[in-house]
This record gives C-alpha cells, sequence and structure tokens, in this order.
C-alpha cells in the first residue's frame, strides 16, 4: 500500500478549535474527520432551572456574532411554549435587528475571512495592502451592522434590549431613520460587490445537497418561517425533531445532524439563496442572475457570492423596515408562565437555528435542546471534503490544503456555536 | 484629543484589569480627554482611535511574565509585538488589539500616537475575581496614566520609550 500525510497545524478564520483529518490511500480518501476538540459549553445543562425570560440572555452568549439568532430562536420557543402571538410590530422591529447581525456577520465573513482564500492572502491584514478599498469597505459595512444592534439592541454584542413578549424599549423613529443614508449607501456598496464576488476563481465542484432553510410566504425568511428543503421537507416549528437525529461522533465535541433515514444535509446562505430565490427584490435577483448565480447553485465555494446578495438584501430590508417603522406600543406582550414546551428557529447568518425547552408551570426550564447551524453543517462538511479530495489526489500537497481549508470555510463555521468546532491534518498514501 | 480605552472582560478574572482602569482613570480625566471600555473588539477599537491624536489602551496581557508586571510600549513600534509579524486572523470572534493595529497601519488607520499598558495577569477564570498581583498593580498604572495624560502631547515623544511602570 501507498501512502502519503498531509499535516497542517491550525485551520484560520474560523472560530472555535477544531481540526481536519484526511489520509489518502492507494490514490483514494480513506477517511475525513472534522476533529472537534473544543471542549462541550453545557448551555443545554446551565439552562435547566433557569426562568424562561432567562433564555435569551443567556443563549445570545453561545455566540458573539450570532446573538441575536439565539436570542430570537429563543423568544420564538418561549412564545410557542406560553402561547404568545405578538404584533407585527415587533416581529419588524426583531427581523430589522437580525438585519443588523447578517450585515455585521456576512461582511466580516465575506471580506475578511474568505475573500482572502480566493485573492491569494493568508489573511485580511496581509490583504489589506493591496485591497485597502474592499477592507475600508467592509469595516464601514460592519461598523453599520453594530450601530444598528446598539441602537435597537442597547449594545453592540449581546444585545440587552430582547425578551420574551418583545423589547424592553422600543427605539425612537428618529434614531433609527439616521441610519437610512448609510444604509443606502451600504446596499449601493453590496449590489457592486456582486460582480466582484462572482468574478473571483472558484474550483470546479458541485455536490447533489439537500438544501434545507426556513421560508416564508411573503418575505426572504430571517426571524422566522416554516422549514422546507430541496427534497420534500415541510415542517413547522413543532414538527422539526421528528426530521433530524443528532448523533454523537468520536472524533468531535460537537453532534453531527442529519436528516432522519437519509443522512447530510446543507444549511445557510446557499440553502437560503436556493429556496427562496424567488422572494429576493427583483433588483437583486437580476444582480444576481447577472452575475451568473442562478438557483440551483450546487457549489458551495460560490456561497460567498451568496452572502453578497444576501449582504445586500439585508442592507435594503433594513432600510424598508426603518421606512415602515412604527414603534411597538406596549414594547413588549405580558407572558405567563405556564407548563409546556416550545420549539423555535430562526435563520442565523449560518443557518437554521433550533431551539426547544420543556417548562414547568411556574415557567422553570426543565430541559433544553439547541441545535445550531454548524452541528447540522458538520457531516456535510466532511462529505463536501471526501468527494473534494477524491479527484484532487494527486494536487500538491500545500495547493490541497489550501482548498480544503477554503472548503471548510465555505460554511463559515462557528465552532464556539457547535459546541456549545479546526486544525487541519491530511495524511495521504499513494 | 486623547482618547483612552481600557480593553477586557468583567467576568473573566485578571481580563477585567484594563476596564477597572479605564474607570479609574476617568474619575480623574481632564477636558478633552475621552474614556471608553471595550470588549476588545478590533473594528471597534480603529473606529475609537482613527483620526486621534494620542490613544492610550490598556489590556490585560499573557506574556508569561509575573503576575502584575506592568509593560510600558509603543504600539507603532513593530518590533515590539510577539514575533513581530501580523497576527493571523484566526478568528471571526477573535479580531483583536493586535489585528486591529496591524491592520489600521495598512489602512492609515491608526492615531499619531499609540501607547500600550500591559498587564500581566495571573487567572482567566470565568467568575474569578481579579488576583492579588492585578489589584495591588491598579493605582500605580492609574496615576502613570494620569501623569501621561497632564503631560504636553508631542507625538512619538521620546516617553514612548520602553520602560518598566
Amino acid at each position: 500500500m501507498t501512502r502519503k500525510d498531509i499535516t497542517v497545524a491550525y485551520l484560520a478564520r474560523v472560530e472555535g478549535e477544531g481540526g481536519l483529518s484526511i489520509k489518502i490511500r492507494d490514490g483514494a480518501v480513506a477517511e475525513v474527520k472534522l476533529r472537534i476538540f473544543e471542549p462541550p459549553r453545557f448551555f443545554e445543562a446551565f439552562l435547566r432551572g433557569r426562568t424562561f425570560a432567562e433564555a435569551p440572555d443567556i443563549t445570545a452568549r453561545i455566540c458573539g456574532i450570532c446573538p441575536v439568532a439565539y436570542q430570537t430562536s429563543a423568544v420564538n420557543a418561549m412564545e410557542h411554549a406560553l402561547s404568545v402571538q405578538v404584533p407585527p410590530e415587533i416581529t419588524a422591529l426583531r427581523r430589522l435587528l437580525f438585519c443588523g447581525e447578517w450585515i455585521e456577520s456576512h461582511a466580516l465573513h465575506v471580506f475578511f475571512l474568505h475573500a482572502p482564500d480566493f485573492l491569494g492572502y493568508e489573511d485580511a491584514i496581509r490583504m489589506a495592502a493591496d485591497h485597502g478599498e474592499v477592507v475600508q469597505r467592509a469595516l464601514r459595512m460592519k461598523k453599520l451592522g453594530n450601530e444598528i444592534m446598539r441602537i435597537i439592541g442597547g449594545r453592540e454584542v449581546h444585545p440587552v434590549n430582547f425578551r420574551v413578549g418583545g423589547f424592553y424599549k422600543a427605539p425612537a423613529r428618529r434614531d433609527l431613520a439616521a441610519l437610512a443614508p448609510e444604509l443606502e449607501w451600504a446596499y449601493g456598496c453590496a449590489v457592486d460587490a456582486i460582480p466582484w464576488a462572482a468574478g473571483l476563481t472558484f474550483p470546479d465542484f458541485e455536490q447533489p445537497y439537500e438544501f434545507v432553510a426556513l421560508r416564508n410566504p411573503d418575505r426572504y425568511a430571517i426571524e422566522n418561517g416554516r422549514l422546507v428543503s430541496s427534497r420534500g421537507i415541510d415542517a413547522a416549528v413543532n414538527d422539526y425533531l421528528q426530521w433530524f437525529n443528532e448523533e454523537h461522533v468520536e472524533h468531535s465535541n460537537a453532534l453531527h445532524s442529519v436528516v432522519s433515514g437519509r443522512g447530510p444535509y446543507h444549511v445557510g446562505p446557499l440553502a437560503r439563496f436556493n429556496l427562496s430565490f424567488d422572494q429576493l427584490p427583483s433588483p437583486l435577483q437580476d444582480a444576481a442572475r447577472a452575475a451568473g448565480l442562478v438557483p440551483p447553485c450546487l457549489n458551495p465555494f460560490k456561497s460567498l457570492v451568496v452572502r453578497v446578495v444576501e449582504l445586500a438584501y439585508a442592507c435594503g430590508e433594513a432600510l424598508r423596515l426603518i421606512r415602515d417603522y412604527c414603534p411597538p406600543d406596549p414594547p413588549a406582550v405580558d407572558c405567563r408562565p405556564r407548563g409546556s414546551t416550545g420549539h423555535g428557529w430562526s435563520e442565523a447568518p449560518r443557518g437554521v437555528l433550533y431551539h426547544r425547552y420543556r417548562l414547568d408551570d411556574t415557567g422553570h426550564i426543565q430541559d433544553a435542546k439547541i441545535v445550531p447551524p454548524t452541528a447540522q453543517n458538520l457531516r456535510m462538511m466532511e462529505a463536501d471534503l471526501r468527494a473534494f479530495v477524491a479527484p484532487r489526489v494527486d494536487m500538491p500537497v500545500d495547493r490541497l490544503t489550501w482548498e480544503c481549508e477554503q472548503a471548510v470555510r465555505n460554511y463559515d463555521p462557528c465552532i464556539s456555536c457547535a459546541t456549545h468546532f479546526l486544525k487541519l491534518d491530511i495524511q495521504r498514501e499513494g | 484629543m486623547t482618547v483612552i480605552i481600557g480593553i477586557g472582560n468583567d467576568f473573566r478574572g485578571d481580563d477585567a484589569v484594563g476596564l477597572i482602569v479605564a474607570r479609574a482613570v476617568r474619575a480623574r480625566a481632564p477636558d478633552g480627554v475621552a474614556v471608553h471600555e471595550s470588549h476588545g473588539d478590533g473594528t471597534t477599537l480603529l473606529d475609537l482611535w482613527t483620526g486621534v491624536d494620542r490613544v492610550i489602551v490598556v489590556d490585560a496581557m499573557r506574556s508569561g511574565c509575573s503576575p502584575g508586571t506592568v509593560v510600558r510600549f509603543d504600539g507603532l513600534d513593530e518590533g515590539r509585538w510577539p514575533d513581530g509579524s501580523p497576527g493571523a486572523l484566526a478568528s471571526s470572534h477573535a479580531f483583536g488589539v493586535l489585528e486591529a493595529i496591524e491592520l489600521g497601519r495598512r489602512l492609515g488607520l491608526v492615531p499619531a500616537s499609540l501607547v500600550v499598558y500591559g498587564i500581566e495577569g495571573a487567572s482567566f477564570d470565568a467568575g474569578a475575581p481579579l488576583s492579588p498581583h492585578v489589584m495591588a498593580t491598579i493605582p500605580a498604572v492609574v496615576d502613570q496614566i494620569v501623569a501621561e495624560m497632564g503631560r504636553q502631547f508631542g507625538a512619538r515623544d521620546s516617553a514612548l520609550k520602553d520602560r518598566p511602570a
């Protein structure tokens, strides 16, 4: 048997600690493992015994990039448990805050974390010397996202204004209106970046994905929806666990999710784009088509272009929501505890984020379950790597390693979320 | 304009020291000096210091010195930073002080003067109090920063030479 080992110590530009090992034996991929050694964080355990009202602030601490997604999924689940309906003004304000998080997260991933892969730089700092304007624009967009978070959420990270039933305080119309000029700039900037992103060179690679994302009848899904897939899933939130299974694997401190009886699936921007392209405003559909991006897009590397489209969408949607803003009065709906189980989800920047809570009669949490997007994508990432490496086993080691790292970053994995995940170790034989 | 930026996390043991120093300095800061508390997000740091004449950053550090050791140095002096190279952007979440300075330098988004006070921590455990060595060093660091604020500002002046605090 011939064998060759490739080892990379640490996979950069992802959040959290994990590694990747690929073994190639006699010219074939023998094993692909995403090893997640970031320690488990036990959030589900220490939610037990806390009150329903504490869940949004506790779970927000799972992630510094997508706290609004955690808060939204938590309040959706709690409001489901307590049979609370919030008025459309509160939903709209949540969606606006969520747009801020998408802007922040996508701007950072596209321009800081993923673009260096395609432009041939080790990181954004080195990229900045040659592409200063791109980096400056990204910084300005991220700052805008932060500003939306600050005005609505009370601070830039881990917002404090979010509660079950609504908000503690509704922001003033004039404070939100002040964001409009910068959002108009950001929208134009993101639309202009679509052909730029589409012009990058992407590896020739497609996968027969089952895409899974939320979908709404009337708007691109962000803060809620039904769950749909490209292979026929159409589920209400309380049916989530009937469709999906979490499996423990020895090499990972994060669970792997699969579609029960079927296998891995793909959540995130590419899934949303493919399943809800028709709900993007027509100028953005046209801009995507003009850049050669049409559903179904099966090349995960092009998720970068999709993120730019979603970045533009989030800016445009935020503008619309600010224009139509009507401060919710009162800012929150009264919520009374009762014994019940609630399910909630939302579209975090990295994909569907599911929460389930079982409450006792006094509203204390008896049991919590949180399924973050990265855990749902882990098995798919391994499948991508296996399929990606197979026809490339003769590629020079350095090049292959570099492209495998990119393949992982397609998912913008958040290992910290997944362990509520990367070092790279490719072994090649043959 | 002078800006003081204390960086840290109140809930992670000695990591809180930058914030605690900033709060004490704020109480004694003259007009024209802005004091900010930050959790250390690099993009926010770039915003806080771009266009500013003089910036003093206070942060906990983990360099292998004995706990409570205070190091004061010119943040714009490349040779002063660990291994002298730009830090890899290793994480979407941890774009910190070093990365902000390196990126700012390439983009022309650094202040005219940037002094860094690093205070060696002993424990960064969640929920831990400040360790005694770090606690003991706070008054002297505050006094030194207040004295520095009062000095006539001169960009990259001789006071920026490294010296133990």
